[in-house]
């Protein structure tokens, strides 16, 4: 097994630079083959060395000291926790490569499909190597990579305003993100040790409990930005639905999760875990990120935009069990710590794979009518089976329903949080017990929120010519959705060797001892104060079991064929799209019930037919939008407070030629006191 | 699992799909005679399912596969959530799945595959039902959750048999503060998730009052009877959880038809008492609007935070 | 609580039903055995008001109260004539309500039965040979009984609904 892991990983690297060859194909439709090829290849190979890497626990070791000598070369170094990652990464790389292989031909004509396949080779081999970093040069190197060959991904459409804006208030929030990077990186550093994590791992020990709060801080900041905490999500709703949907899948599915590695890599690993505040306000982050997130996701209209918002929701969820497992940890009870970080781990597995599906048929969706606005789509169900049928799937797991992969990570979520509160102290025991409501509450409205994306989308009557003439999507397109989808019941399926996978990578990190789990029909799990049980397969089995035998009772007692009507609609004549439910009817009750944190913006505007009276009303209008607060309260601000230095620092350029030839002597006579003075 | 305990998670399905409809017309009955009239026999909703099962069914043109497939999916999801609850005997041979959270979702499972159903025709009734009936069961996620927590920290453990066993074990702690509260916020998500007074009137024909109703406008014959059935089975389960989780005395421990009888006289007799309970609560409030629901989920989310306190500090 | 004091001195005050079928009640055409069949003891009924005056629904809806209750027959109303197996027609059928009178039969499933009630049901009563009139019920839906008077009293209805269950001996 020791050649395979290098021959495997330059196999991975083959295959994702030959996706990135479509730069040179000649026609279009060879940059298509070939990026499609390269990026299910190295999908492929890449699954393989992450598995190989965490079956056999070998790890992949590569260094190439001689390139870019003067910081120190590139050194690349696969454990397990990264492989977890790079899992993700390939697993969802495959589906996306047969997906964009159809998808990128709609691009052809209108934007280059030759630079969006570099960019695609490009990312996704940046971020496996994100994965395998092992020096902070290495990493910040593959970090700004996959962040630049995104932003270009992101503008593909550089004709739509809306592309343009999300691009550069991603390349801003990214670079942002970067700096705090650095300026943790370097006081990593500070003690004096090389780039290597090996040596940084050494020397974090010996530095002072200020600077490791500082890292700590710096790192939760910059990788947050990127896993898309609140408030430094701003990015997210805007880039993730403007660039094209097999981008976002890998911008959802997988780019975010690498923001949760950053952490767990800097906050868990190098730093080797922290006081039991780094994990309470790591908690706090995430109750508050999850809440947010699902509140807006429910009350959007634009299908992508919905799941992005649903995507932030999901990272607070992964980041609440991050936050109880630096806390558990800090408390010394590390079982407890190591369940709550499996959980993390486990969601965010199944997080990339029904993400990565919802967005591949919102994809096919926006291929079949032209539109993400759900308040122009329905009837898809029947003329798109395929595409719904995914969708129906993929929301089924990300509303955490029985039996599929999402319910598990969600009750694995809860358990550690059960396991916690016992043994807790009472500050603690709150704070969990907040824990618990939060996630219990964000389950609720993520149901209530893809009850909405679905029904609203695909059910019931089209609400456009667009949506009436919708049509299946092309075959490989099909494809790439079907193997996404598929994974959610697999992962359900087979949870128990993928949980057991997770411990075991986390056994890895001192301190984290594995959980006395009992794998065998279903999931025990013997806590040390008591025993929960779970049975994803068991629960399937007896639903299969139960719904076949009522279906074959039904049909044997009462098994006539039904007769078609007309929807009751108390006697009407005719039936119009206008008296279905919309999309913003749909989220209006629970939009009434969170006004508080809404605080939306309602306009009515009346139009009377004769001025000296207010009851002649001619027409009605009435609008209302709701403006994120975050924006108005912090991003607005800043913005205006950049702009005002930007324009204060303008009046140096008063167009003078000879106000500019008076700046260069001036620096020139002060470069030349500072000479002459040392 | 061996074959006496297919026999009996079996026995038990076929006991709660009969007792399911008595436990309603009990209730129907109680409130009639409350409203000083006659009132259908106890035995009605049997006639009403049977009438049901042999009705035609008719089907709007716009409706698609999911609209067929809703009512199997909510029928099959309740009586698998039966089958997991100890309603005769502790612990069940399911016991190994029987969680306090699967059962949760499970349940949210058939709210998730009914207001899709509610919603595949396309008109507005059902879309407004689905939005409501969504509305109330994401308000009600975290009170559930929290009186979940404070019954889990008492046993040490979610699994329904674990639960049962300690508080049988330990008389006393059926009537510490911790259980108390945890019943009352368990009985007013119950009253919010199966449709009842002060949440959602059952019996009402207008449609801008509806919740759960207004979801199943739709729906005819066979389809029909699921609904409903598969309604009444929820009331049941809720009815069993709060019975035989807070006061398990009276379920057999082992199969012995002695403790059998035992466990289904008690059982049928805690039923009867709820059920009872339910009806004069019902006579005595009036609905709620849907925007003050919010609030009665809110206080029985406090309920659930005093619940959970109470059994930390008695721990 | 003074509500329950209130409720246990009132007592029960459902009366009961008269023995004989009064003149009012006639059955129109055979009732199907398969509707006898079906609609053994569980009944659901939608009234449909097809432009009366209200004065029959007034009555109708005595027939829900503790006086005159229909559920103990096992009869209800519904919303939706999905749910329906009895319509229970009033009014004149005007010429707007022609067509969704047709519509609320259509959506009823299989089987089901048609009682109209009232005089403007049965001939058009005070209001034939208007304008606004269509035609009486049986013009635009076959109907099973019809239940004459103006309006008739709820325990006629009552007995009228009970014939097309075929729950009392009735002559044509």
């Amino acid at each position: 097994m020791t050649g395979l892991s290098p021959t495997l990983f330059w196999l991975m690297v083959a295959g994702y630079v030959t996706a990135a060859s479509g730069l040179l194909m000649p026609t279009a439709r060879l940059t298509r083959i070939t990026g499609a090829i390269g990026a299910i290849a190295g999908g492929a190979a890449g699954l393989s060395l992450a598995c190989a890497t965490l079956w056999t626990g070998e790890s992949l070791t590569l260094a190439a000291p001689g390139m870019i000598q003067a910081a120190g070369g590139l050194a690349l170094h696969l454990d397990r926790l990264g492989a977890i990652f790079l899992a993700i990464i390939s697993g969802v790389a495959i589906p996306v490569g047969l997906y964009g292989g159809a998808y990128s031909a709609s691009y052809e004509g209108r934007y280059s499909t030759r630079w969006m396949a570099l960019n695609v080779g490009a990312f996704l081999i940046s971020m496996s190597l994100v994965t395998a970093a092992a020096s902070a040069f290495t990493f910040v190197l593959c970090w700004e990579l996959m962040a630049l060959s995104s932003f270009f991904l992101v503008i593909t459409e550089h004709e739509r305003e809306e592309s343009v804006s999300a691009a550069l208030w991603y390349l801003a929030m990214t670079h942002a993100g970067l700096l705090a990077l650095l300026a943790a990186f370097y006081l990593l550093g500070s003690g004096g040790a090389d780039g290597s994590f090996a040596a940084l791992r050494a020397g974090a020990a010996q530095l002072p409990p200020g600077t490791r709060h500082a890292i700590f801080l710096l790192a939760l900041a910059g990788f947050g930005s990127k896993a898309g905490i609140v408030p430094l999500h701003v990015w997210l709703p805007r880039a993730h639905p403007a660039a094209p949907s097999h981008v976002s899948a890998l911008m959802s599915a997988v780019m975010v999760k690498l923001g949760i590695y950053g952490l767990l890599r800097v906050g868990l690993d190098l730093l080797g875990g922290g006081p039991a505040w780094w994990g309470t306000v790591v908690i706090l982050c995430g109750a508050v990120t999850a809440l947010t997130g699902v509140l807006y996701a429910l009350v959007e209209d634009d299908l992508k935009r919905l799941l992005a918002y649903s995507t932030i929701e999901n990272i607070g969820l992964v980041l609440l069990g991050v936050g109880a497992g630096f806390l558990f940890r800090s408390l010394g009870q590390p079982e407890a710590a190591t369940l709550a970080f499996a959980a993390a781990l486990l969601h965010a597995v199944n997080h990339a794979a029904f993400k990565g599906a919802l967005f591949l048929s919102a994809g096919s969706i926006l291929h079949a009518t032209g539109t993400r606005d759900m308040n122009r789509l329905g009837g898809l169900v029947t003329r798109a089976p395929w595409t719904a049928a995914v969708f129906l799937v993929s929301a089924m797991s990300i509303a955490a329903l029985p039996p599929l992969n999402g319910f598990v990570s969600e009750w694995l979520l809860f358990q550690a949080f059960l396991s916690g509160v016992a043994h807790s102290q009472a500050s603690i025991a709150g704070l969990l017990t907040i824990g618990v409501g939060a996630l219990a509450l964000t389950g609720g409205l993520a149901a209530a929120t893809f009850v909405k994306a679905f029904g609203i989308s695909c059910l019931a009557i089209p609400r456009s010519p667009e949506a009436e003439h919708a049509h299946e999507s092309p075959r490989l397109m099909r494809a790439g959705m079907l193997l996404m989808a598929a994974y959610c019941p697999l992962l359900a399926v087979f949870t128990i060797p993928v949980l057991a996978t997770i411990i075991g990578a986390l056994a890895e990190v001192p301190g984290l001892p594995a959980v006395p789990a009992a794998f065998h029909a279903g999931l025990t799990l013997h806590t040390s104060n008591g025993v929960a049980a779970m049975s994803p397969v068991a629960i399937m089995a007896v639903l299969a079991g139960t719904l076949v035998i009522v279906w074959m009772f039904v049909r044997v007692i009462a098994g006539r064929p039904a007769r078609i009507g007309d929807t009751w609609g108390c006697g009407r004549i005719g039936q119009t799209p206008r008296m279905e439910y919309t999309s913003s009817a749909f989220a209006e009750p629970l939009r009434r019930v969170f006004s508080q944190l809404y605080r939306p913006a309602a306009d009515t505007a009346v139009g009377v037919a004769r001025p000296e009276s207010p009851y002649y009303i001619q027409s009605m209008a009435y609008r209302t939008q709701l403006h994120p607060w975050f924006q108005r309260a912090i991003y607005e601000p800043l913005i205006a407070a950049v702009e005002r230095a930007a324009a204060w620092t303008r009046r140096l350029q008063s167009g003078s030629v000879n106000a500019y030839v008076g700046y260069i002597v001036l620096a020139l006579v002060v470069l030349l006191i500072v000479v002459m003075g040392f | 699992m061996d074959v006496t305990g297919i026999v009996c998670e079996a026995a038990q399905a076929v006991l709660g799909l009969a007792l399911a409809p008595g436990v309603v017309g009990l209730i129907r009955r109680v409130k009639a005679r409350l409203q000083n009239r006659r009132g259908a026999p106890v035995w009605q909703p049997y006639a009403e399912l049977r009438k049901l099962f042999g009705k035609d069914m008719v089907v709007s043109p716009n409706a698609s596969w999911v609209f067929r497939a809703a009512p199997f999916v909510v029928f099959g999801s309740t009586l698998v959530v039966y089958l997991l609850v100890p309603a005769f005997i502790t612990p069940l041979p399911l016991n190994a799945a029987a969680d306090l959270f699967a059962l949760v979702y499970l349940l949210l499972l058939g709210t998730f595959a009914l207001a899709l159903g509610g919603l595949d025709p396309g008109s507005a009734f059902g879309g407004m039902g689905s939005s409501r009936e969504m509305t109330i069961a994401a308000l009600s996620e975290p009170a559930i959750a929290l009186a979940m927590l404070s019954l889990a920290l008492g046993a040490g453990s979610t699994n329904l048999g674990e639960i049962a066993a300690r508080t049988i074990a330990n008389p006393l702690a059926a009537l510490s503060a911790g259980h108390v509260f945890a019943f009352a916020a368990l009985f007013i998500v119950m009253l919010a998730e199966t449709g009842r007074l002060p949440v959602d009137n059952p019996a009402t024909h207008l449609e801008l009052t509806m919740i759960h109703e207004a979801m199943t406008l739709e729906y005819s014959g066979p389809c029909l009877a699921l609904i409903e059935w598969a309604s009444w089975l929820k009331l049941t389960v809720f009815f069993t959880l709060a019975a035989n989780l807070f006061l398990p005395w009276g379920l057999a421990t082992s199969l012995t038809p002695a403790g059998l009888a035992i466990a289904a006289v008690t059982t049928v007799a805690k039923l009867g008492v709820l059920a009872v309970a339910v009806a004069v609560i019902e006579t005595r409030i009036a609905k709620l609007r849907l925007f003050r629901v919010p609030e009665l989920l809110a206080v029985s989310f406090v309920l659930g935070l005093l619940a959970v306190t109470s059994s930390f500090s008695v721990r | 609580m003074r509500l329950f004091a209130k409720i246990r001195r009132v007592g029960l005050v459902t009366e009961p039903l008269p023995d004989a079928v009064p003149e009012a009640v006639a059955v129109v055409r055979d009732i199907d055995a398969r509707a006898r069949r079906v609609l053994g003891r569980a009944v659901g009924i939608r009234q449909v008001d097809a432009g009366s005056c209200n004065g029959c629904e007034i009555e109708i809806s005595g027939l829900g109260g503790p006086t005159y209750d229909l559920e103990r027959f096992g009869l209800h109303f519904v919303a939706s004539p999905r749910h329906a197996d009895l319509l229970l027609v009033t009014g004149p059928v005007t010429r707007n309500m022609e067509v969704p009178l047709r519509k609320t039969w259509e959506a009823t499933p299989d089987p089901k039965l048609v009682v109209a009630v009232g005089d403007c049901a049965l001939n058009c009563g005070v209001f034939a040979g208007s304008y606004a009139v269509a035609g009486p019920v049986a013009s635009v839906i076959p109907v099973d009984v019809t239940v004459a008077g103006c309006p008739p009293d709820p325990n006629t209805i009552l007995l009228g609904i009970l014939t097309a269950l075929g729950r009392l001996e009735t002559r044509r």
